[in-house]
């Protein structure tokens, strides 16, 4: 180990960490990234999609090359109650410009081929080490402790995941995370012969399709289900708020048994074989949640800062990660050209990140994460849906009502003040 | 509307590395039994048990490290909670 501190130290060699240190050492930085797993990746997961455009900006052309499952051209969405479900359904076949294309990725694969590309251009990692703690001087942090060794740095970067207990210790993010903003993620990846998938999803080669789901995935709480296909697998998970989880009827992995076995669903994965289950926190406060994302010497980065959009109809955070990891790159090599690495110093990463989408979209979207917790979205919307939808198909031979006075009945269950309320309040927050 | 999910036999297809005599998470003894619910309902693994006779189970091999208790009961019913030691825990072979 290089007597000389690093330029930067990476914590954690996820999408952040490793597009941070692919940034730092293509321009002749001295990097080294520090991951606990034994490989990048093992510690990763994801639902799981990844929009290509802040990586193709980074590395243009990187889908030609990267370990991608399928890449997404039908995007659904379900309203789903126990027995009934409510669909709709986009088929996307027009030309995509790269930066505009999302893919169905595993992150163990992607992970380590992108640490492979940081590494091609100069940058350390080592695998398989925690790191402790930070070490600070003066209140500014000059390095890390890890399996007992220091290694010091002109500045971290902290991409240390969802859980951040590195920034938490140094009071950067607050301890505990109000609980009404997080949700908990499972995942089951299931195999299934590439001929299936297609069949059953209705793709062409190499194409994939995203789907979500409301209502009864996430058991009337915040939350959903979700289905991405991938080449030989199949990623199907929920992901369920913690605001209420306690007064819950159903344990969390209940909810995905459920969903699994729902009638829409249990096709689709018949016969399939059980790869592996995964879970994840989700960090869904957006920018109300952001914390101080710069101080002397360190810079939070990815799920670590909270970067994740959720909007409903897509579920965003690999995207940003990458973004973020490059803009505290760019920040780190800012401070290394001036030689100063104070909190002043590394400023640019704030700066960049407001003048980005990133910053932008977690702005426009701000209030949305308030109004995903009116529970009518995840309870009484799904079955009003598909109570309409009853009424449209059923034909018993009793006299019809008016197809105006059938929808009417069953808007008026929910109420139409409520409906009035909960249509302006989301329209506005999107 | 199924059965009872058992989770166990889920993580048995996983990939564990168990650091044998070094929990990395560690209940209070007679932890209120409120907070505790919330992390027989939340925990991914099921690793918060809940037996019939309405004593407490808690084993952290089988963690699958996401920090959902942490950031349920990380201040109340929690002695401890750390990631594993480097080279430990879960393993995901496709994440």
């Amino acid at each position: 180990m290089s007597e000389e501190a690093f330029d930067a130290i990476i914590v954690g060699a996820g999408l952040a960490g490793c597009v941070a240190a692919y940034v730092l050492a293509k321009e002749g930085a001295d990097v080294l990234v520090i991951e606990r797993g034994n490989f990048a990746g093992s510690k990763n997961m994801t639902g799981g999609r990844l929009y290509a455009h802040s990586l193709e900006k980074i590395i243009p052309g990187f889908a030609k090359e990267a370990p991608l499952e399928r890449k997404v051209t039908k995007e659904k969405i379900t309203f789903l109650t126990d027995d009934t479900g409510v669909t709709l359904d986009y088929h996307n076949g027009r030309a995509q410009t790269s930066v505009q294309e999302s893919y169905t990725v595993l992150r163990g694969d992607f992970d380590q081929w992108l640490m492979g590309k940081a590494e091609e251009v100069g940058a350390q990692f080592i695998t398989g080490i925690r790191v402790d703690e930070l070490i600070t001087k003066d209140g500014k942090v000059v390095g890390v402790r890890a399996d007992g060794d220091e290694l010091m740095a002109k500045s971290v970067i902290l991409a240390e995941g969802v859980n951040p207990v590195l920034a938490e210790k140094l009071g950067m993010v607050k301890p505990k995370v109000n609980a009404d903003v997080m949700a908990v993620g499972v995942k089951e990846l299931i195999e299934l012969p590439k001929e299936v998938i297609q069949d059953r999803f209705n793709l062409s080669d190499n194409e994939g399709a995203a789907w979500l789901f409301a209502g009864s995935p996430s058991n009337g709480l915040m939350g959903g289900g979700f289905i991405y296909t991938n080449k030989t697998s199949i990623s199907l998970g929920i992901v369920c708020g913690l605001h209420d989880i306690g007064s819950s009827d159903k344990t969390v992995p209940q909810m995905l048994e459920d969903f699994k076995n729902h009638s829409m669903i249990k096709p689709l994965i018949e016969g399939g074989k059980l790869l592996e289950y995964s879970g994840h926190v989700v960090p869904e406060a957006g920018f109300n949640m952001v914390p101080k994302l710069v101080d002397d010497g360190v810079l939070i980065t990815g799920d670590a800062a909270g970067f994740c959009l959720n909007i409903g109809y897509t579920v965003r955070g690999m995207d940003l990660a990458i973004a973020s990891g490059e803009a505290a790159a760019k920040a780190v090599l800012a401070a290394r050209a001036a030689g100063d690495f104070s909190a002043e110093g590394l400023s640019l990463y704030q700066t960049l990140l407001e003048d980005s989408f990133l910053m932008k979209d977690l702005k426009l979207y701000k209030k949305l994460p308030a109004f995903m917790e009116t529970p009518r979205i995840f309870n009484q919307y799904p079955k009003m849906v598909a109570d309409i939808m009853e009424s449209l198909f059923t034909v018993d031979g009793s006299a019809s009502q008016p197809l105006r006075k059938t929808i009417m009945k069953h808007c008026k269950e929910v109420g139409y003040m409520n409906l009035l309320k909960d249509g302006i309040k989301g329209v506005t927050s999107i | 509307m199924t059965e009872t999910v058992n989770v166990d036999v889920k993580l048995g297809v996983n990939k564990f590395y168990v650091d044998e005599g070094h929990p990395h998470i560690i209940l209070k003894d007679n932890p209120n039994m409120n907070e505790y619910r919330k992390l027989v309902n939340a925990c991914p693994a099921g690793l918060y048990k809940l037996e019939e006779d309405g004593s407490i189970r808690f084993d952290s091999a089988g963690c699958l490290e996401c920090g959902t208790c942490k950031f349920l009961c990380g201040d109340t019913i929690l002695e401890k909670w750390e990631y594993p030691r480097g080279t430990f825990g879960i393993e995901y072979r496709y994440g």
